[in-house]
C-alpha cells in the first residue's frame, strides 16, 4: 500500500471481477509486446515524507540555494508581497481547481479572473484584458502573431533593439516557425533610433511595432508620435510595460498603443528562480475577438444573479483548431490570483509607493556609484526609472564573483563591462551602503595586491 | 425545420446571393443559422474590399461555434450590413431579409456554378 | 461549498483613504518620481481599490467557499487527470530559499535548485524512454509547440522542406491549433469504427503527401481513452516517409508502468506536470509542459538549458545554465520559449512526487488509474450508451444516455452531478460523439468514491425517466444556476469599468 493509493487487496480483487480481468497488467493486452515496459525505471526508492524533507532540506542548504542581497533584475524583480497573498492563494478551493468550465461551481475563480482582467486593464490603459498567459516573453510573442495575422498586406513585425533579448528571441522564434519576418530596429544610446524606425516606416509594409517600457536597459523612452506613425500603415502598435511602474508612468493606452503585454511577476510574485510569473494581454475593443487566451465576462444566471462565465470562446482552439487565434488553451490563473490579491491590498497609493521607493533607490544608489568614481553612465541623459546601467572599470566577472561571496547579487552583466542594476522597495539604505562599500573595498584590496 | 427560399442561388458552405442586377447579397442560409445556434458576432469585410469566390471574407460566431463565410462570387464589397453590428441575432430571426454584405460581381459567370433552391435542398438532406 | 453566492466585487468594497500594506517610511527621498517629466507620467492615477486587510482576506476567502477544487471532492473531468495534490509537495516548493532565488544569479549560488532541475530532465527522460528534455515549456500546449519547433528545426538542419502534420480527427484542438501556430499545414486522419486511427485512411494520406510530412502528433491512450492497437505499425509508416512522431503526453498517466512513448518509436513529446506528476491545476494553470527527444535531436532542444559538467576524476560534478549562443551555430539551438526556464516552482512538486512514490510506487499509477476507469465503465455501460466496446485506459467516453427518448442530455446529466456534490465529467469532447461524457477517475479515487459516483450516476438516469424536469433545469443546490452564455458573449462585458459605465 502507498499514501496516495487506496487500493487495498480486497477492493483489487473486487474490482478486476466486476471488470472481468484477472490481473491489472491484462488491462494492457492491446498494447504491443513489442512496446511493453517490463523492467524497472532506473529511478530511486522511494522517500519517507522524513526522508523527502531531509533532502530538500539539504538541497536548500546554505550555498545549494543562497538568497542573495539582490540587485539583479533583467525581466525578474525582488518585489515584496503582503504575507496574506501567499496564505490566500494555497487555499485548496483555489489550488486544487481546474480552468472554470462549469461556472455553477466556479464562481470563485471566474470572479477574481474578471477582477484581474480589471486590474490589468486599468493599470495599462486598454479596453480589455485576457485571464493572463504563461510570461511576459509569450505573451509579446503572440501579440507579434496578433499583428501579422491581423494585417492584410504586410512584409514584417518591427521589433525595438531595446526590448529584452530573452524576450526578443522569444518573438524571433515564433515568427520564424510561423513564417514571418521580425526586423529590429537598432538603437541609439539606449533607447530606440527614431530615424532608423521612420526608415524602416517609409518603406511601409509594417504589421507592427513591438517597444518596451521601461526598456530593457531601464531607460524610459519617449514614444510620442509612434503610435500614428505605426497607424498610419495599419499596423498594430505593441507595448511591453512593467506593469508595477504603471502606477507613476505613462499607460500604454495613453501612448496609443493597440496591444499592451507584460510579464505580472514585478507585482509582488516571488522570483523562484524565474517562474511561474504571469504573462498580461491586454488590447483595444476593436481587437478583442483578435485576442487570444481565456477571457471571462459578466452576465446573468437563471435566477437572474450577476454572475462571471467564459466567453469569446468562439476564438479559441476548441472550437476554431488550427484556425484559432492562438494554440493556448489554459491561463496562469493561480498567479493571476496573487497578483490580484496583491493588487487589491496595495491599491491605488501602495502601487504608487512600491514606485516610488524603487525610483528613490535607484537614483540614490546610481548617484553614490558613480561618486565612487569606478563607474560612469551608459547611456548618457538617459530618464530611468527603477532599474540602470553603469559600465565598470575594473573587471565585472570579478566584482560580481567577489559581491556574490558577501552574499550580494551586484546585478547583471550585460555587457563587457556594463553592470544592470535594479532597485525594489525591499532593498533597504544600509544594503545600498553596504553594496557601495564592499564595492569601494574590493577596490582597495585589488589596488594593493 | 429550416426555410428555402425560391429564387437565390447557394454554395455547398450554406451561403446564399440574391443577385439584383450587377450587385449581389451575401448572406447565410436558414439551415446554416438553425445549425450554429445563437448567433454572437458577425465579423465582417470592410467596404471596398475585394472578395473572391470560394475564399473567406468573414465569420459568423455563436456561443459554441464559429464558421468561416466563404464568398459564392467575387467581387468587391459595396456595403456591409451595419445593423449585424449591434444585432447579430437578425441572422436568426430571418437569415434571408439579413444579408451580410453587398457585393459588385466581377464575374456574373460564377453564378452558374451555384445550386438552387432544389439542389440546396437536396444538399441539406445529404 | 458554500450554496448562496458570494457576490461582490473587490471594487464595491473600496473605500476612499483604507489601505492594505505597511511599508517603510525610512528611505532616501533625494530623489523622486517628480523629477519624470509630465510627458512620462501617467494622466490618473490607476482606479485599484482601497480596502484594509481584513476585508481584503474576508473577500478571497468568501470567493473560495463558491469554488470546487479537488480537495472537495470528485473531480472525474476526463483528459484532465484531477489527480490529489500532495500538500508535502506545496511545502517544500513554496521553501523560502527557493523562492527567494534569482534566474541569473551565480550557478555556484543554486546548485540545489539547478540540481533539481536537471534530475527531473534525466527522471522523465527514463520515464519516457526518451533521451534528453527541457523543462522550459509552462504547459501542455505550450509544450506541443516546442515539440513541433524541435521537429521543424530538424528538417530544416537537414535542408529538408516539410509543411504537413497528420492529426487524427479524434485529436484535441489544441493539435492543429499549435501545428498552425508552428507553420505547419494540418491533414487531418479519419479514424475507424472503433475510434482508433484508421490505417488505410493513414496509408492513403502517406502515400499522397509522402516528403511533405514532417510530422504526425498522436494522443495514445487517444482521446476516447483507447490504446491505438497499431501504434507501431503508425511509427514505421510515418518514420518510412521521413516523418517524426510526436506524442501528446496528455494522456500519459495511463502507461506509467506500463509502456513508454520512446519504446513505441515516438521521437519527441511532451509531459503535463499538472497532470502526470500530480502538481495542481490551480484554476487553470501554472501547469508545465516538458518535452523530450529521442537521441539525436537533443541538439534541437530550446535554450537555456541546465547542463551537469562533470568534476575530473569523479562521478558527479556540478550544474550549470547553458544559455546557448546564437554565434557558435555548432550546437546552440536557435529555439527559446520563455525568459528562463519555464515555471521551477512547479518543477519541485513534480520532483518531490517523483520521489515520494519511487521506482516502486510509480509503476502502480497506469494499472490503478486504468482499472478505477475500466470499473466505472463496466458499472454505468447499462444506463450510459458505451459506443465503443472493449477495454479502455485511463478514461472512459460514453455517448450520453442509453434511453434518449426522456431527452435529457450530457449537459443535463452534468449540471444535475454537481448538485450531487461531483464536479462534472469533460462534455461534448471528443467531438466524435454528439453526447461525449467523458469520465476520468485517477488512481488515486477509493472504491468507495468510484461506488459513491456510480449510484448517483445511476439514480440521474432514474431520474431522467421519472422528472425529466428536474434533471434538465438543474442545477438546484450550487451558488448560481444555469448561466446565460449568448448574453456573455453579446454584451462582452470583460471588465468592471465597462460593466458601470
Amino acid at each position: 500500500m502507498f499514501k496516495y493509493f487506496p487500493h487495498t487487496e480486497e477492493d483489487l480483487q473486487e474490482m478486476l471481477a466486476a471488470t472481468g480481468v484477472k490481473s491489472v497488467h491484462e488491462l494492457f493486452n492491446d498494447v504491443p509486446q513489442a512496446a511493453r515496459f517490463q523492467k524497472d525505471y532506473e529511478l530511486p526508492e522511494a522517500l519517507s515524507e522524513i526522508d523527502l524533507r531531509l533532502f530538500f532540506e539539504q538541497l536548500t542548504a546554505p550555498g545549494n540555494a543562497q538568497q542573495l542581497v539582490c540587485f539583479a533584475g533583467a525581466g525578474c524583480y525582488d518585489h515584496y508581497a503582503p504575507s496574506v497573498v501567499q496564505n490566500l492563494i494555497q487555499r485548496s478551493e483555489f489550488l486544487t481547481s481546474y480552468t472554470p468550465y462549469q461556472a455553477e461551481i466556479s464562481q470563485g475563480t471566474l470572479h477574481y479572473i474578471f477582477e484581474y482582467q480589471s486590474m490589468i486593464a486599468e493599470l495599462t490603459g486598454m479596453d480589455i484584458a485576457n485571464a493572463s498567459m504563461y510570461d511576459g516573453a509569450t505573451a509579446t510573442a503572440e501579440a507579434a502573431l496578433m499583428a501579422w495575422n491581423n494585417a492584410k498586406k504586410a512584409t514584417r513585425v518591427l521589433l525595438s533593439e531595446t526590448v529584452d533579448p530573452k524576450i526578443r528571441r522569444v518573438v524571433e522564434t515564433y515568427a520564424h516557425f510561423h513564417g514571418f519576418p521580425i526586423k529590429l530596429v537598432p538603437a541609439a544610446n539606449g533607447v530606440l533610433d527614431r530615424n532608423a524606425l521612420n526608415t524602416e516606416l517609409a518603406e511601409g509594409g509594417v504589421a507592427g511595432l513591438i517597444v518596451q517600457q521601461p526598456n530593457y536597459y531601464g531607460n524610459v523612452e519617449d514614444y510620442t508620435g509612434i503610435a500614428d506613425a505605426v497607424h498610419e500603415q495599419k499596423g498594430i502598435f505593441v507595448v511591453n510595460a512593467n506593469p508595477s511602474d504603471l502606477a507613476i508612468l505613462k499607460t500604454p493606452g495613453e501612448w496609443g498603443a493597440d496591444v499592451a503585454v507584460g510579464e505580472g511577476q514585478s507585482l509582488g510574485i516571488p522570483m523562484t528562480f524565474g517562474g511561474p510569473g504571469v504573462g498580461y494581454m491586454a488590447c483595444v475593443e476593436k481587437l478583442m475577438r483578435k485576442l487570444p487566451g481565456r477571457i471571462v465576462g459578466q452576465t446573468l444566471d437563471n435566477r437572474g444573479q450577476r454572475v462571471f462565465v467564459l466567453t469569446l470562446q468562439a476564438r479559441e482552439q476548441h472550437i476554431r483548431r488550427q484556425k484559432a487565434t492562438s494554440n493556448i488553451c489554459s491561463n496562469q490563473s493561480l498567479m493571476a490570483l496573487y497578483v490580484t490579491i496583491y493588487l487589491s491590498l496595495m491599491g491605488k497609493e501602495g502601487l504608487r509607493q512600491v514606485a516610488e521607493m524603487g525610483y528613490a533607490g535607484a537614483h540614490s544608489l546610481r548617484d553614490k556609484l558613480i561618486a565612487t568614481g569606478l563607474f560612469k553612465e551608459t547611456f548618457e541623459g538617459q530618464t530611468f526609472f527603477n532599474e540602470f546601467c553603469l559600465d565598470y572599470e575594473g573587471d565585472l566577472d570579478a566584482l560580481l564573483d567577489a559581491c556574490a561571496a558577501y552574499g550580494y547579487l551586484a546585478g547583471v552583466k550585460i555587457g563587457e563591462r556594463t553592470l544592470m542594476l535594479a532597485v525594489t522597495e525591499r532593498r533597504t539604505p544600509e544594503e545600498m551602503d553596504e553594496l557601495v562599500d564592499i564595492i569601494k573595498d574590493i577596490n582597495k584590496e585589488e589596488v594593493k595586491a | 425545420m429550416a426555410k428555402f427560399e425560391e429564387g437565390l442561388r447557394y454554395s455547398e458552405s450554406h451561403e446564399y446571393i440574391r443577385v439584383e442586377g450587377e450587385y449581389g447579397y451575401i448572406g447565410i442560409s436558414d439551415y446554416a443559422q438553425h445549425a450554429l445556434g445563437n448567433v454572437v458576432y458577425v465579423d465582417m469585410p470592410d467596404v471596398d474590399d475585394e472578395v473572391t469566390a470560394g475564399e473567406e471574407f468573414g465569420a459568423v460566431e455563436s456561443v459554441k461555434a464559429a464558421s468561416d463565410l466563404i464568398s459564392p462570387v467575387s467581387g468587391t464589397v459595396v456595403e456591409v450590413n451595419e445593423a449585424l453590428e449591434d444585432k447579430p441575432e437578425l441572422l436568426n430571426e430571418d437569415a434571408f431579409a439579413n444579408w451580410i454584405i453587398k457585393v459588385q460581381l466581377s464575374d456574373p459567370s460564377e453564378l452558374d456554378k451555384l445550386m438552387d433552391v432544389e439542389a440546396y435542398k437536396a444538399h441539406c438532406a445529404e | 461549498m458554500n450554496r448562496t453566492l458570494y457576490g461582490n466585487l473587490i471594487f464595491e468594497l473600496s473605500k476612499k483613504g483604507r489601505k492594505g500594506y505597511s511599508l517603510p517610511e525610512d528611505y532616501d527621498r533625494t530623489h523622486s518620481t517628480a523629477e519624470l517629466p509630465e510627458a512620462l507620467r501617467r494622466k490618473e492615477a490607476a482606479r485599484l481599490p482601497e480596502c484594509d486587510e481584513l476585508t481584503v482576506v474576508r473577500h478571497y476567502t468568501n470567493l473560495s467557499h463558491n469554488n470546487f477544487g479537488v480537495n472537495d471532492g470528485f473531480y472525474p473531468l476526463g483528459s484532465c487527470t484531477m489527480k490529489y495534490n500532495p500538500v508535502i509537495n506545496e511545502e517544500l516548493a513554496g521553501l523560502k530559499a527557493f523562492a527567494g532565488l534569482h534566474p541569473l544569479q551565480p550557478a555556484e549560488t543554486c546548485q540545489g535548485a539547478l540540481e533539481v532541475y536537471y534530475n527531473l530532465q534525466e527522471s522523465l527522460a527514463e520515464l519516457a524512454g526518451l533521451s534528453q528534455f527541457t523543462l522550459n515549456p509552462c504547459a501542455g500546449a505550450h509544450g506541443e509547440l516546442t515539440g513541433l519547433m524541435v521537429i521543424r528545426a530538424y528538417h530544416e538542419s537537414r535542408g529538408d522542406v516539410r509543411t504537413k502534420v497528420l492529426i487524427p480527427d479524434s485529436a484535441h484542438g489544441t493539435n492543429p491549433a499549435s501545428a498552425a501556430v508552428c507553420g505547419l499545414e494540418v491533414v487531418e486522419v479519419k479514424s475507424d469504427a472503433n475510434g482508433t486511427v484508421d490505417l488505410d485512411d493513414l496509408k492513403r494520406l502517406v502515400q499522397q503527401e509522402g516528403p511533405n510530412i514532417a510530422a504526425m502528433m498522436m494522443t495514445n491512450p487517444n482521446t476516447l481513452g483507447i490504446f491505438e492497437p497499431h501504434v507501431l505499425e503508425i511509427t514505421t509508416l510515418v518514420h518510412e516517409a521521413g516523418g517524426l512522431m510526436y506524442y501528446d503526453g496528455a494522456n500519459l498517466n495511463a502507461l506509467l508502468g506500463e509502456a513508454r512513448p520512446g519504446d513505441m518509436g515516438f521521437d519527441v513529446m511532451h509531459i503535463n506536470l499538472h497532470k502526470t506528476f500530480s502538481t495542481p491545476h490551480g484554476g487553470g494553470g501554472p501547469g508545465s509542459g516538458p518535452v523530450g527527444v529521442r537521441k539525436g535531436l537533443e541538439a534541437f532542444l530550446p535554450m537555456p538549458r541546465v547542463v551537469e559538467i562533470p568534476a575530473e576524476g569523479e562521478d558527479e560534478g556540478c550544474f550549470k545554465v547553458d544559455w546557448g549562443t546564437s554565434v557558435d551555430g555548432e550546437r546552440g539551438s536557435e529555439i527559446a520559449v520563455g525568459s528562463f526556464f519555464g515555471n521551477f516552482g512547479v518543477m519541485l512538486k513534480a520532483y518531490a512526487y517523483i520521489l515520494s512514490l519511487g521506482r516502486e510506487h510509480i509503476k502502480e499509477v497506469g494499472p490503478l488509474a486504468v482499472l478505477n476507469a475500466n470499473y466505472i465503465k463496466e458499472r454505468l455501460k447499462d444506463d450510459y450508451l458505451l459506443p465503443i466496446h472493449g477495454v479502455c485506459k485511463h478514461e472512459v467516453v460514453f455517448d450520453g444516455l442509453v434511453d434518449k427518448s426522456t431527452g435529457v442530455t450530457t449537459m443535463d446529466v452534468a449540471k444535475r452531478l454537481l448538485d450531487y456534490g461531483y464536479h462534472a465529467p469533460t462534455i461534448y469532447f471528443p467531438l466524435l460523439f454528439h453526447e461525449s461524457l467523458m469520465i476520468e477517475p485517477t488512481e488515486n479515487e477509493s472504491k468507495e468514491t468510484l461506488d459513491g459516483f456510480i449510484d448517483v450516476m445511476h439514480r440521474i438516469a432514474q431520474e431522467a425517466k421519472s422528472d425529466p424536469e428536474l434533471v434538465k433545469t438543474a442545477p438546484h443546490d450550487t451558488p448560481i444556476g444555469r448561466v446565460d452564455d449568448v448574453l456573455a458573449a453579446k454584451q462582452a462585458l470583460t471588465t468592471y469599468w465597462k460593466s458601470i459605465e
